[in-house]
């Protein structure tokens, strides 16, 4: 089964007296542990996309299944539960919490959402420090750590919870190339390891070809699906 | 909640500058109030205490309509000795009175022999009296501190005026309750410094010698000034007693005695009132400044953490644990706002007593300020700050907790 199924999604924005039509009838089905893309020019409708699958925005019309819930239906304090026990995020400005160090930041979500028993805790950070290679930077804070190693950290934090989807808007925007191939390795390998499906945004089409499923959105719409190969995870 | 304090703590030394700025805005105002409660409430303290203990009591029981004329010490208004029995016993049935004295009190002609003036004075049994108002012998200026019979004390002022000494012969002149006029002559025993109040200027004899210059068969009582054993029970006990004394009644039915306590009395319980409520605008004002501070530093933090409020609510944090986390900063600067005013305000108080601060009120001169810090008042204050600065919060940080996620990521 999908873990995420769109069905006629529209979505609309009052700016002023204009209304922007963000989406126009997008359609379209994931299947769990996909890497997927979706890319399009700014303003095609991209982080809207992102930010509805995210549970943190509701389409106008159409229905949005992620996991298994219709994300029309929740209500605040549910979606925040929904994000919470589901997804993951990575942002473009890795927002990290800046008076967190980066063990605190990725055992943020197990201590504030999840309620993770400590020894659990540890374990799980543990091992994701590891595996993004910030096992020996875990006490220092994000002033004290690179670009690419703030979003390593994040992609730590978004995995450690265990979500079945890790959404990332233009999770590389703000790396040099060599980073953002780093990252993007990362990623792949973290849904290799994990099964976790990831979606990302970019605009970046050296990015773009490392995806394996790439929708190209243009003014609100889908206009192609793109398959390069199955997931390699098992 | 130990991380949502770790959180707090963390973000709130982030902003090192802003924080301890608040938190001196919140220290200022909470040494301001206890300093100002402690003098105050030390003053107040002091004043009452030399207003009960050298010359009214903590309460005084009259015949019913004396205290309506007490600035004529009306002789016909007096308790007469049948009624005074069933007094004494009400009173010495009550167990939270420590000591009573009976005063017969009236005013006449003090002379020197060569000059004439006016003197209010009191009869009293000198040991009742001694026991009931302590201070009363600390108010001897000269002289002996115990009074006989055939012996005066009189005010400072008179004794100046009329150049009297200790030892000097004087007549004290009276009219009686049937209006003839007798006089007796007295050894000056003792010269009493005068006090704040009504009978801060009186003279006192012994209540025999009273009697016998009101030509009184057995002396009559004016007034009985009551001592507690516990001052705090004051309104009780006035309550209590004068539900017993209400119960005896003269013959046309009505109560033969009431029951005053000090401030019904004294004109200073007005003063008293004036300070409490000049305390009580302090403390308002405390409140203000912790509000105003809390508020706009809590508004401040989240307007600046918009994205991070954005960024914890899209991961899954409940409204509810963002709204606890401003709660908790606001919190936090309260309670180190209240700790170091506590700490410095205590640090004054000491001071205070250390240099010894000397003030004169009325004819009191030299008075020794002995400010005293009730716990109590550390406590209330601490938690009056507190409480406001976690409800100054709380507007900032609902507005957190509501915040949708996809705007606050949004802002620049």
């Amino acid at each position: 089964m999908p873990l995420i199924i769109a069905d006629n999604i529209h979505k609309d924005y009052q700016v002023g007296d204009v209304v922007v039509h963000a989406l126009q009838g997008v359609g379209f089905e994931i299947e769990p542990a996909s890497f997927v893309s979706f890319v399009g020019p700014s303003g095609s409708g991209k982080t809207t996309l992102l930010n509805l699958i995210g549970c943190l925005d509701k389409p106008t019309a159409g229905t949005l299944t992620v996991a298994a819930t219709d994300i029309a239906r929740l209500d605040r304090k549910e979606s925040a539960a929904f994000r919470g026990s589901h997804l993951g995020f990575i942002f473009q400005d890795f927002n990290l919490l800046p008076v967190l160090t980066v063990y605190e930041n990725i055992e943020y979500p197990l201590l504030m959402v999840q309620n993770v028993p400590p020894a659990e805790r540890k374990e799980r950070i543990g091992k994701l420090l590891t595996a993004v290679g910030m096992a020996d930077q875990q006490d220092k804070y994000p002033d004290q750590i690179s670009g690419g190693q703030k979003q390593r950290v994040a992609i730590a934090r978004a995995l450690v919870t265990h979500p079945e989807l890790v959404l990332a808007d233009e999770p590389t925007a703000n790396l040099d190339s060599q980073t953002a191939y780093a990252v993007i390795n990362l990623m792949k390998r973290m849904r290799d390891e994990l099964a976790t499906t990831f979606i990302f945004s970019t605009h970046d089409q050296k990015i773009v070809g490392e995806a394996e499923v790439i929708f190209r959105l243009e003014d609100g719409s889908i206009v192609a699906k793109e398959m390069k190969g199955g997931a390699s995870h098992e | 909640m130990n991380n949502l304090f770790k959180i707090a703590v963390r973000n709130l030394l982030r902003y090192k500058r802003r924080t301890l700025l608040t938190a001196s805005l919140i220290t200022i105002g909470v040494v301001f109030v206890l300093v100002f409660t402690s003098v105050t409430g030390s003053f107040k303290a002091m004043m009452i205490g030399q207003i009960t203990d050298s010359m009214l009591g903590h309460l005084q029981v009259h015949r019913k309509g004396y205290v309506a004329s007490i600035d004529n010490l009306p002789l016909n208004l007096n308790i007469k000795p049948q009624a005074y029995q069933k007094l004494t016993e009400a009173l010495k049935a009550a167990p939270e009175i420590a000591a009573f004295s009976p005063r017969l009190k009236f005013g006449g002609m003090f002379s020197n022999f060569t000059e004439t003036t006016n003197i209010r004075l009191n009869g009293v049994y000198p040991d009742r009296e001694f026991q009931t108002v302590p201070l009363l012998t600390s108010r001897i200026s000269a002289g002996k501190k115990t009074l006989s019979r055939g012996e005066i004390m009189i005010p400072t002022l008179l004794a100046k005026g009329l150049k009297v000494k200790v030892g000097d012969a004087v007549v004290v002149v009276a009219t009686n309750v049937d209006g003839s006029v007798n006089g007796k002559q007295f050894v000056v025993s003792g010269i009493l410094e005068s006090a704040t109040g009504p009978g801060g200027r009186d003279g006192y004899l012994h209540i025999e010698d009273a009697a016998e210059v009101l030509r009184m068969p057995a002396a009559e009582i004016s007034e009985v000034a009551v001592r507690l054993k516990d001052f705090s029970r004051l309104p009780d006990v006035v309550r209590h007693l004068g539900g017993r004394l209400a119960g005896e009644v003269n013959k046309e039915g009505r109560p033969i005695f009431e029951v005053h306590a000090w401030e019904q009395l004294s004109p200073f319980f007005n003063i008293a009132q004036m300070i409490d409520v000049m305390t009580f605008f302090i403390k308002i004002m405390l409140i203000a400044i912790v509000l105003i501070s809390i508020m706009n530093v809590m508004i401040m933090a989240v307007y600046e953490r918009i994205r991070e409020i954005g960024t914890i609510a899209a991961i899954g944090t409940l409204p509810g644990k963002i709204l606890s986390m401003f709660v908790i900063e606001g919190f936090c600067l309260g309670v180190l706002g209240a700790i170091i005013g506590d700490i410095i305000g205590s640090a004054i108080v000491l001071i205070i007593n250390v240099i010894g601060i000397r003030f004169d009120f009325a004819q009191q001169k030299g008075l020794l300020l002995t400010a005293t810090l009730d716990p109590m008042d550390l406590l209330v204050i601490s938690t009056i700050v507190i409480i406001v600065a976690v409800l100054a919060s709380l507007q900032p940080a609902f507005k957190a907790s509501r915040m949708e996620p996809i705007a606050a990521l949004r802002h620049v």
